[in-house]
């Protein structure tokens, strides 16, 4: 099937290597373009310190590596800050605000999207709409797990969505919703801390199987099992799988897809996320957007192994390059 | 998720004003994915050899200026930038005598999507020279 989807990377990827300093912004840029990943997704409060009051130094730098890379800036993934105040919520006004400095930020890097934090209060997306609409910025919802499309929480933002319009309002799923069997990466990590194999294993089977997974943390405690037991089967519940043919439903609401990864194995696959199931339905919807790769596996693996986001997010590539290439 | 890496490794030492030991130093880092202003910084809680050091003592150095715990949750502009060491001083007079010392730190974080504070914690070995 012809299609015009096109691949990105997230800067979160590298978050580990940027954090101890084996990489700069520019690396992370240019790391991503050299496996032919054009579109580029940065957290400003990872990797631009001093936002939202950047400097025009930081964005003549910005606009110099756009040419030298040739690079297409894709989505500012935003954080709303509720808890600003440690007595007190935040305003709606003030939380507006902030909205539209990213609004500001994103349109100077030229960039096109916002990743709007799910946590976010709709009525900040819909009061900050017309400021978007001016500066050509669409403001996507994360629909991230454990988060699904059945919920209050997603029928409300997509009111909004509806009532704005999809020029300007949309969402951004997060693959992590597809996590069809749990991420090895997980539950491996739960064995070599020590965990119970027979009662991780239970864990296992019921997530794979499309179980209920609620009652785990009880079953944990009837067997007498310790905190590590419990922690994976509190993990256990924040894993989702929803129908990928739901996504149709949203197409033209979809502005931009967080290619959630755990891990990709020597086999070139991803474990525990079926993305050729997925790219084919993107496919079959006309999405044309990026799919912008987002490795979230350092955390389960740092314990006992190096982390290598780069090398990931290599392998990342090359799957979807393979699938995107795929006739059918 | 950075737990591991928030004490900065080498970085304790002893705190001099004149010819005074006042307290001792060290580096650490923000535990959490992306930066975090400060008043979003509850506690840092510092135990040093197994021993917990009192609140009031603890202070924080970002960007040149020193925090006190309490001092953080108003300032609602400067951040932690991400991945970036700040300065744990503790005021004890004498300092830590030099040789190995086991420093554990508790940073809490209030996240704005989570229930309850999100709590980097690590115990590292770290020496003071003499």
């Amino acid at each position: 099937m012809t299609h015009s989807i096109k691949r990105g990377v997230s800067l979160y990827s590298f978050q580990e290597e940027y954090f101890l300093r084996k990489l700069t912004l520019e690396d992370c840029i240019a790391v991503s373009v050299g496996f032919g990943a054009l579109g580029i997704e940065t957290i400003a409060e990872q990797m631009m310190p001093g936002f939202p009051d950047l400097s025009d130094d930081f964005y003549r730098r910005w606009d110099a590596w756009r040419e030298q890379y040739g690079f297409q800036p894709t989505a500012h993934d935003m954080f709303a800050e509720l808890k600003l105040y440690p007595d007190r919520a935040r305003p709606t006004g003030e939380l507006v605000e902030d909205l539209k400095k990213d609004i500001d930020h994103t349109a100077r890097l030229g960039a096109t999207v916002i990743r709007i934090l799910a946590a976010t209060p709709a009525e900040v997306v819909e009061l900050a709409a017309p400021y978007a609409r001016d500066k050509g910025v669409r403001l996507a919802t994360e629909v991230h797990a454990p988060r699904r499309f059945s919920s209050d929480w997603f029928a409300s933002h997509f009111e909004v969505a509806e009532r704005v319009g999809p020029d300007v309002v949309g969402i951004c799923p997060d693959l992590g919703i597809f996590v069809k069997r749990l991420p090895k990466v997980l539950w491996e990590r739960s064995l070599r801390d020590g965990a119970d194999s027979d009662f991780v294993k239970r864990v296992v089977d019921v997530y794979d199987s499309g179980e209920d997974t609620s009652t785990l943390q009880d079953e944990a405690e009837r067997l007498n099992l310790g905190p590590l037991e419990q922690d994976i089967a509190l993990q256990a519940t924040r894993f989702i799988w929803e129908e990928p043919r739901q996504l149709l439903d949203y197409m033209p609401y979809i502005h931009h897809v967080h290619a959630k990864f755990y891990e990709i194995d020597d086999s070139g696959e991803e474990y525990s996320i079926p993305y050729q199931e997925i790219i084919s339905v993107l496919k079959e919807g006309g999405y044309d957007g990026y799919l912008s790769s987002e490795y979230e596996g350092n955390r389960h693996i740092q314990d006992a192994f190096e982390v290598d986001s780069v090398e990931q997010v290599r392998r990342h590539q090359e799957m979807l390059t393979r699938l995107l290439a795929d006739e059918d | 998720m950075f737990d591991r890496y928030i004490i900065v490794e080498n970085s304790l030492r002893n705190v001099r004003q004149g010819s005074d030991v006042v307290g001792f130093a060290f580096d650490a880092r923000c535990g959490y994915y992306r930066r975090l202003i400060l008043s979003m910084v509850e506690e840092l809680d510092v135990e040093v050899d197994g021993t917990p050091v009192p609140r009031q003592d603890v202070s924080l150095t970002v960007g040149g200026r020193t925090y006190s715990l309490d001092e953080m949750r108003s300032e609602y502009k400067v951040a932690w930038e991400f991945g970036e060491p700040a300065t744990v001083t503790v005021a004890k007079p004498g300092g830590l005598p030099a040789g190995p010392h086991d420093i554990r730190l508790a940073e809490q974080l209030r996240i704005s999507y989570l229930p309850v504070p999100h709590t980097p914690v690590t115990t590292q070995t770290l020496t003071v020279s003499a």
